[in-house]
């Protein structure tokens, strides 16, 4: 008797369990519900993200003004996404607004602290209206949080990679920066070489050094190394084959700037100094360079 | 295949093109020899801007075409070597030395022409 008492039990529990699955119920039904409620919600809610961002102190770097416009972006791209449940249209808002916000100085945590602290108040307002029906709650949180989840890594991973981009871009141009290539007449180059000189910068300062050969039209390159920080065989090897690859494009290269240290390391190293065309200073070797371009330089008058 | 050899006045210039094989770089020494004894040619251009890359035959071989052409009193000019392969030939050690060199067939053509003004 108590085993079918028990057993009538079940099976009424589990008809119950089976009927509360409503048809209007299914997670895509749900999804429409969750939407439904964050846009009839959306101004309340947005104003409340707003007032935790400033309370968190977070995005300090911008105006009040600045931080309502773009919450209201952030929150319209966010229910626009879990509605849609494609996010290339959120990638492409997060890579758009990290570009606009980087140069602010806003960081990494910051972005993804704003979104969390979203996530946590359209949570919360779920909570709240589902607070007398559980079961129904944790079927809405079980179609908004791997959506919700999902939204925070792309917008995080978003600023991360234009952060990347940024740092690479930045990287590029201080390496180019650094081994300036300057036409200072025509057909006459200058590398003035300064810092020390890895394989990696020798490469870039010969490749450099070579396309200004090429764009200028250069016939005399004058290479100063005042500003080199050390000589040793690898970069006497790395000098001498720069050289070799300018002769090589028709220009004549000059080296100026050799102190007597570096002079005697080059001849104790046995560098064949013969090949190379030296003069003590970078006056010396322009006035040398414009001599073999047939420039003469005369003074009109005494300098003021 | 080839290499077309086209007569500017008192020089020659060879175009070589992109891929040249053993042989036809041998063909060209022979070739370009023939000419500059049937036309007298006082300098020789060999335009190298189509080669995007050049090994130490080619290298050898260009060395030796210079000089041959100096031994008939005729003067070489390699023009067109792109930056790339300049920088890949002085790691290699190909330096093409002793032979004149010069940015493009222009400047080629106003080398040889300067030079030639002097010696006359």
């Amino acid at each position: 008797m108590p085993k079918r008492d028990g057993s009538a039990k079940d099976s009424g529990t589990r008809n119950n369990q089976a009927a509360e699955l409503a048809p209007n119920e299914a997670p895509s039904e749900l999804l429409r519900e969750l939407v439904a409620h964050l846009r009839q919600n959306r101004t309340q809610l947005r104003e409340e993200w707003v007032v935790r961002i400033t309370e968190t102190r977070l995005l300090t770097a911008m105006t009040k003004e600045e931080i309502f416009a773009e919450a209201t972006s952030v929150y319209d791209s966010y229910v626009e996404a879990l509605e849609t449940e494609t996010f290339e249209a959120l990638q492409a808002y997060a890579r758009n607004l990290s570009e606009r916000i980087i140069p602010r100085g806003v960081e990494t945590h910051e972005v993804v602290g704003i979104v969390l602290l979203l996530r946590d108040v359209l949570a919360r307002s779920l909570f709240a209206k589902y607070q007398a029906d559980f079961k129904k709650l944790n079927r809405i949180l079980d179609a908004y949080e791997p959506a919700a989840n999902r939204i925070a890594n792309t917008v995080a991973v978003g600023f991360v990679q234009e952060r990347e981009r940024v740092i690479r871009q930045q990287q590029e141009a201080i390496r180019e920066l650094s081994t300036p290539v300057l036409q200072v007449r025509e057909r006459l180059l200058i590398l003035p070489i300064i810092g020390v000189i890895d394989p990696q910068r020798a490469r870039q300062l010969t490749e450099q050094l070579l396309r200004g050969i090429r764009t200028n039209r250069a016939k005399v390159v004058v290479i100063d190394i005042t500003g080199v920080a050390a000589m040793d065989v690898t970069v006497a090897n790395h000098l001498v084959q720069t050289v070799e690859a300018s002769r090589l494009l028709g220009a004549t290269s000059i080296v100026t700037g050799l102190s007597p240290e570096i002079a005697q390391t080059l001849v104790t190293i046995g560098v064949d100094l013969g090949k190379m065309n030296t003069v003590g200073d970078l006056q010396g070797g322009i006035e040398q360079a414009e001599r073999l371009l047939g420039y003469k330089v005369t003074a009109l008058a005494e300098p003021r | 295949m080839e290499v077309p050899i086209l007569k500017q006045g008192e020089f020659l210039i060879a175009t070589f093109q992109a891929a040249l094989s053993d042989a036809d770089l041998e063909n060209l020494r022979r070739g370009l020899l023939q000419q500059v004894v049937r036309f007298r040619s006082r300098g020789v251009i060999v335009d190298v801007t189509a080669m995007d890359v050049m090994d130490s035959f080619a290298s050898r071989t260009l060395r030796e075409i210079a000089h041959m052409i100096r031994l008939r009193g005729a003067e070489t000019v390699i023009v067109g070597v792109q930056p790339e392969v300049a920088f890949a030939m002085v790691q290699l050690g190909l330096t093409l030395e002793g032979v004149a060199t010069a940015l493009d067939l222009e400047e080629g053509l106003a080398y040889l022409i300067e030079k030639f003004k002097n010696m006359d």
